[in-house]
């Protein structure tokens, strides 16, 4: 089903900030729309905003490549998204990371086997006075986690866990 | 001190509408609206000084007088997009005292004769943007925001727009460019924003805290604001402190703050009683300064900065101690600006691409002094032409660190010399 037709309310919100001869711009909260829907992007999704936003397929696209919070692909339930810029690194994020690896028995950039936690390195989150932090990209949004030690981080995936398995 | 703009750590509700009346919430917008004409709030912004808080310290008023009246309708965009690494105080505004910001906007509209205006948030901001939604629709029922406002017929509309993970977006050109709904890539300029803006039109772009000292400064005046900081930077300035001192923060200081009392007096001193090795001022973007007592009790401002052989750029204080090394940390860096270049330009495509190739050969101890000369040839033939400035930021750590720290390059490719053993690694593991 249509995006327009599951949440007409939704979109017609979104289109209502812009300009109706620029519509266009409707595209980036509509691929946020679809990702929450589907949990990652489909490519009919795509299609669908093409022809609501009359762009092309390739338009919209070349945002989904380009912008990383957007998903062409199914992943873990929770991306867990841990930030090892500089000013995180000298608090110790890569040992942390490197520590949740161990934890998890997953590289960076792998899914635990049940399929709940993706493990990802990213660049700044503007948290740097609060590393090791990391944020949980989950199908109905962000959430921020700081000042974060090991233990505390496993609590919190057993956790998601057993939420996402309820849920699934 | 009172603060200016960390309003939120002395009154704790002000990010109820209420409290922010209470204390003197859009006084200045009503003000304005009624009482100025746009060319005065201009000047008034001119006078007091006030420059862009974003990096490039650009004079704010004179920003604004660059608009084009010929073209309309005119934008503002709010630049919430901070992304520099070191850089997090944008968020703390937005989350604790979001109708002073609000205002900002609003009055930075009536100055330039915009009735509506954008305010960008990265992606990873979208709490914030529904927290600043709902802000802005009690600000539409309060009849602050809408049609006719106080009685004239001066409207506004505010919007939040939210990026999608991208650093480039906080380059002003690129940010209109997502807005547009097209990936978030650098305008070749001229022409300027403030004649060719979003949607074509004439924009003026401005970052958060800038806009956020609005209110205060039509409220107490522009000799007011200059009675703070110094006669080259006036007012105050968030400091965002991170790295490896013992109390990371945002402080609010004036301009003319030396670097010593920010990390000593105000960021507690270094961790384990070490001392500073190297201060890169501006987040990622930065030129290591390399430290003695001199140099720590430089005022921090624009013009100060720079005799260190640095800018000030957005204040994101990063302090690195004796246990780290330079070449360690450049690697950190040009990873950085290397998965966040946009791909437009030729020289920052591949050149951050070369950078970051040699590091990690060097982290890898696998490279030799022939390296570190070739990512030096590198950086250098990127600067002055690369489109927009995350290129040629992505060469200043290299270029300065290689120049100042040669010992750290040394220690990194000389087969016999021990390395530096980043000691601090040690030290993060243990309260992990």
């Amino acid at each position: 089903m249509s995006l327009a037709k599951k949440y007409p309310g939704e979109v017609k919100r979104i289109l209502a900030k812009y300009p109706p001869e620029y519509k266009r711009s409707a595209v980036m909260p509509l691929l946020y729309l679809a990702q929450s829907d589907a949990g990652y992007i489909t490519k009919a999704a795509m299609q669908d905003i093409a022809d609501l936003l009359e762009i092309s397929l390739t338009d919209v696209g070349a945002l989904v490549g380009f912008y990383t919070l957007y998903h062409d692909k199914k992943e873990g339930r929770y991306r867990m998204q841990v930030c090892t810029d500089l000013p995180c690194a000298l608090r110790g994020a890569d040992q942390f990371l490197e520590s949740l690896c161990a934890n998890l028995g997953i590289q960076v950039g792998e899914t635990t086997p049940d399929g709940s936690i993706t493990l990802e390195a990213v660049t700044c989150l503007a948290a740097c006075d609060k590393a090791p932090m990391f944020q949980i990209q989950a199908r109905d949004g962000l959430e921020y986690h700081e000042n974060m030690t090991v233990d505390r981080t496993m609590e919190l995936i057993d956790a998601l866990r057993k939420v996402g398995g309820e849920v699934e | 001190m009172s603060y200016v703009l960390l309003r939120h750590r002395e009154i704790p509700d002000i990010q109820k509408l209420e409290v922010y009346k209470k204390n003197g919430g859009f006084e200045a917008f009503k003000k304005v609206v009624t009482q100025m004409k746009p060319n005065e709030v201009t000047d008034m912004v001119k006078n007091s000084g006030l420059r862009g808080r974003g990096g490039a310290g650009f004079p704010t008023g004179m920003k604004w007088s660059f608009i084009d009246n010929k073209i309309w309708p005119h934008y503002v965009v709010a630049n919430g997009d901070e992304s520099e690494p070191g850089t997090f105080k944008d968020r703390e505004i937005m989350e604790k005292n979001p109708f002073q910001f609000l205002e900002g906007v609003a009055i930075a509209s009536y100055a330039v004769g915009a009735t509506a205006a954008y305010v960008y948030l990265r992606g990873e901001f979208w709490k914030i943007a529904a927290f600043l939604d709902e802000k802005i629709a009690e600000l539409e029922e309060a009849g602050y925001l809408g049609e006719g406002l106080f009685g004239t017929d001066i409207s506004l509309r505010i919007y939040t727009h939210l990026g999608a993970g991208a650093y480039i977006c906080g380059e002003e050109t690129a940010m209109l460019e997502s807005i547009e709904g097209k990936r978030g890539q650098p305008r070749i300029r001229p022409p300027f924003p403030a004649v060719h803006g979003l949607y074509g039109k004439p924009t003026v772009v401005n970052n958060v805290e800038t806009l956020t000292n609005l209110p205060m400064i039509i409220a107490n005046g522009s000799d007011w604001y200059k009675t703070m900081g110094t006669p080259d930077s006036a007012g105050v300035k968030i400091f965002s402190l991170s790295g490896r001192v013992r109390k990371p923060d945002n402080y609010e200081l004036p301009f003319g703050t030396t670097f010593r009392q920010l990390i000593y007096e105000h960021g507690g001193g270094v961790q384990e009683g070490r001392p500073v090795k190297a201060i890169m001022p501006a987040g990622a973007s930065s030129s290591f300064i390399v430290v003695d007592d001199k140099v720590l009790d430089t005022p921090m401002d624009y013009a100060s900065v720079r005799t260190l052989g640095a800018d000030l750029g957005s204040a994101s204080v990063i302090v690195i101690d004796d246990t780290v090394s330079i070449d360690w940390t450049i690697h950190k860096t040009i990873h950085f600006f290397e998965h966040e270049s946009c791909g437009k330009c030729t020289p920052c495509r591949e050149g951050t691409y070369w950078m970051s190739n040699i590091m990690e050969r060097l982290q890898r101890e696998e490279a030799g002094q022939a390296d570190v000369d070739l990512l030096l040839n590198v950086a250098r033939q990127m600067q002055n032409k690369c489109l927009c400035p995350l290129g040629e930021f992505s060469t200043m750590a290299v270029v300065t660190g290689i120049e100042r720290f040669p010992q750290d390059f040394k220690k990194a490719v000389e087969p016999g010399i021990e390395r530096l053993p980043d000691e601090f690694k040690k030290v993060v593991s243990q309260n992990l």
